[in-house]
């Protein structure tokens, strides 16, 4: 690809803050990566209407509050709603291994849960970009 | 429905694809907007600049929900820096206007500077265009933050909103060339703060010195954050497009900008043309190390990769 990768860095729900979100956008960038940052509090509707207006290869959500089971597949069917279907969903945050397979098959490709390198993150994106 | 027609029906992916398309120089989006020139220049387009941490995202919202009030549908291209070493960017200008993404006659697309000096590109200028067919009433451009000398967005809009905060130095600033010369309007952000009467008033007095008098921009205290004076705001920008309708100077401007987009997209084409057979040849490494080596002096060389372009 000829062009900077997209990717929106975004963080639905109640979460107080987005330090870990905001280490994941610099090591996007520092990888030479086009990062929309959003801030935090975002309705799963607002990053869909983000995600489409930015024409983003990537949205990667953050979730500490534990809400990912319902906010996370949220997106992903919002997304698929709107006929969107080259777009490369992750997550990440505070989210126990007994949700990660639920979360998988909801349609979110991957979960970074806390002690993730960025490197991994990079990579992942990299190599499973959509177009 | 091929990209084109859904542009035209005013659908949001489409938009959004074509202004990738233009960020990546997609000669399919140039074709496209070859045919759709025609249904461009209905658009309204305002440039915000001014220092970083002046307000400009703030200000941008609280503008395009006042002119949503009016029913009027409305573009934004926020501009954020790329990094000159990594090529990435975080583009952060979303994060005042979250409440804008939902409605439907809001159009929000960031776009990193990738390169080009001062911010404008030919993508910016290319998004412009796609915003308008998409039929915007309003275009907003906000630029990078910016210092003293980049006035690329005045050979883009309409009008030019400069955005300043109390405090940011002496009365000197006000005077010096650059980017205070060419606001079509003025706005002191903050006008909370202690500072923004004394900042108001250095900025008229500066204007007091202009000899043109058929129009004085207008110096405006709101508070984005506050919401205060948004609507005087809007008023002065929308008395200033007016006045360049009445004057017919509207069409004047645009045929400068115009000028300059051109001159603009030869120059970038040259410069490629020019440098791919230059690097290509390794010439430019050869002249580069003769120059240092004394063989041959700057102005020769430079005559000789121009030759690669030019036959006389």
């Amino acid at each position: 690809m000829d062009r900077p990768i997209r990717v929106l860095v975004a963080k639905p729900g109640l979460d107080g803050h987005d330090r870990g979100a905001k280490v994941i956008a610099r090591a996007l960038r520092d990888a030479g990566m086009e990062v929309i940052y959003t801030g935090l509090r975002q309705t799963p509707e607002q990053i869909v209407a983000a995600a489409i207006q930015e024409d983003v290869d990537v949205v990667a959500m953050s979730i500490l509050s534990g809400a990912h089971n319902h906010l996370f597949p949220r997106v992903v069917n919002l997304l698929k709603e709107e006929g969107v279907d080259d777009v490369l969903i992750i997550g990440g945050g505070v989210i126990p291994e007994d949700d990660i397979p639920f979360l998988l098959e909801s349609g979110i490709e991957a979960i970074f849960t806390p002690g993730t390198s960025t490197k991994d993150v990079i990579e992942f994106i990299k190599n499973n970009l959509k177009r | 429905m091929n990209i084109e027609e859904r542009l035209l029906k005013g659908d949001k992916r489409a938009c959004a694809r074509l202004i990738t398309m233009l960020e990546s120089n997609d000669m399919e989006a140039v074709e496209i907007l070859k045919r759709l020139y025609k249904n461009t220049g209905n658009a309204y387009v305002i440039g915000v600049t001014g220092p970083p941490g002046a307000g400009k995202s703030t200000l941008t919202d609280k503008l395009v929900k006042e002119l949503r009030k009016k029913d009027k549908k409305v573009g934004i291209i926020a501009i954020d820096p790329t990094s000159p070493f990594s090529g990435g960017a975080i583009l952060g200008d979303r994060i005042r206007m979250n409440d804008l993404s939902l409605d439907k006659n809001v159009f929000i697309r960031s776009m990193g500077t990738r390169g080009s000096l001062g911010g404008m590109s030919r993508a910016t200028w290319g998004a412009v265009k796609v915003l308008d067919i998409f039929g915007c009433d309003y275009i907003f451009i906000e630029t990078v933050g910016v210092g003293q000398s980049e006035v690329d967005i005045v050979k883009t809009a309409d009008t030019v909103l400069m955005v300043m905060v109390p405090n940011l130095g002496d009365d000197i600033q006000a005077i010096k060339a650059g980017i205070m010369e060419i606001a079509d309007v003025f706005a002191i952000n903050k006008s909370d703060l202690d500072g923004a009467d004394k900042t108001k008033l250095e900025v008229e007095m500066n204007l007091d010195l202009n000899e043109n008098t058929d129009y004085r921009p207008p110096v405006v205290k709101v508070s984005a954050a506050k919401n205060k004076d948004i609507d005087v705001l809007l008023e002065k920008i929308i008395e200033h497009r007016r006045h360049l309708e009445e004057t017919n100077k509207l069409e004047e401007r645009r045929i400068r900008n115009n000028k300059m987009e051109l001159l603009k997209m030869v120059e970038e084409d040259l410069m490629s043309l020019i440098l791919d057979k230059a690097v290509k040849e390794d010439l430019l490494e050869r002249l580069a190390r003769d120059v240092t080596l004394r063989k041959t002096d700057p102005y020769t060389a430079k005559d000789e990769i121009l030759k690669l372009v030019v036959n006389e």
